[in-house]
């Protein structure tokens, strides 16, 4: 008997002759019972769109991050988009100017929502030491932040470490935690 | 110590606007009286023996509570003869203002422009003299010694 015999006989018997089964054993291990809003936490958290507001030497630390040898790709937060309205992961790595401070501002506001913001580095935690005229002393003055990561630059293992923070915050979120609106600060012109 | 062969030229051709020369480990500066320093410069520009045709940098110096507070610093280079030479410049607060030298180097707009904007001096015949890293709204000159150094004024946001 050839290979196509085979397996129209086995097709037909499943069709004409099924086999009598207990009816709860139906669907098998096929189905998981869970809620919605756990499952939706769990896909967003490991599928984080970032957005690298880069301004100083923290990005290096960023770039060896998503190089081979730490990879963050394996937490889901791969691809960073370079605009803000397809991320969903504001990194601001580096030290923000009071210049700057507007154009930050403008660029949360963009992204969508859900969003969530992480202080890269120390200055943009607070200003690092750089405690003087032209520097913010930490972005939380201007917008809201998931998570801090001190280090100056921060290891690439404590980012990590950090983002799976940032994933066990998401889990836990509600419906009820978005939308979240704008920046609190208002940006001139 | 010798004179180098710069300054004795500098010397020779401006005796009286050269306040003072000094050449410590063969860095040649001088210190030159302001209103001449267009005469100076494009004397040291076009001069074929000297040729300093490039302006490498242009800074200020603020000196508190002396008689002239400010101090122009230039940094010349000639590509032709491998020669540096540093020019400096006493600008009073009084009247705190300089010639601009836009007018022979391009490359000294933005330095000018920086130095106005974090000491306050005024370069005469700029051709746009805004301030160039603080933002528009910014009050005063950071880098002055007088200004607060816990002085905070973000553009938005609380002042932190």
């Amino acid at each position: 008997m050839g290979i196509i015999d085979k397996i129209q006989t086995i097709t037909r018997q499943a069709i004409h002759e099924p086999k009598e089964e207990d009816p709860s054993k139906l669907l098998g291990d096929s189905i998981i019972l869970t809620q919605l809003e756990s499952v939706v936490d769990w896909a967003r958290k490991y599928s984080l769109f970032l957005y690298p507001f880069a301004t100083a030497c923290c990005a290096m630390e960023f770039m060896s991050l998503g190089g081979p040898k730490y990879d963050l790709d394996r937490f889901g937060a791969a691809l960073p988009r370079f605009t803000p309205r397809q991320a969903d992961l504001l990194l601001v790595v580096g030290t923000i100017s009071h210049k700057q401070a507007p154009i930050l501002v403008k660029i949360y506001n963009q992204m969508t929502e859900p969003k969530w913001v992480m202080a890269f580095g120390i200055c943009a935690v607070s200003g690092g030491f750089y405690d003087n005229y032209a520097t913010v002393q930490g972005i939380d003055t201007l917008i809201p932040v998931d998570v801090y990561i001190p280090g100056c630059p921060p290891r690439p293992e404590m980012v990590i470490d950090g983002l799976i923070k940032l994933q066990e915050k998401i889990a836990k979120e509600k419906w009820t935690d978005w939308p979240k609106g704008a920046a609190p600060v208002v940006a001139k012109s | 110590m010798k004179k180098s062969n710069t300054l004795k030229r500098l010397t020779e051709k401006f005796p009286n606007s050269i306040i003072e020369t000094h050449s410590f480990r063969s860095d040649d500066t001088a210190v030159v009286k302001k209103n001449d320093i267009m005469e100076i410069f494009t004397f040291l520009r076009d001069d074929p023996d000297l040729l300093y045709n490039f302006m490498m940098d242009l800074t200020a110096v603020d000196y508190m509570g002396d008689e002239s507070r400010f101090e122009v610093v230039y940094h010349l280079y000639s590509l032709k003869f491998n020669t540096r030479i540093r020019i400096k410049a006493k600008v009073a607060e009084s009247e705190c203002s300089i010639d601009s030298i836009t007018s022979l180097w391009a490359s000294a707009n933005w330095f000018e422009r920086e130095v106005y904007d974090l000491y306050g001096i005024h370069f005469n015949g700029h051709p746009d003299l805004r301030r160039i890293l603080m933002y528009e709204d910014f009050k005063g000159h950071p880098l002055r010694k007088d200004y607060p150094i816990r002085k905070r004024q973000p553009l938005i946001g609380p002042i932190n």
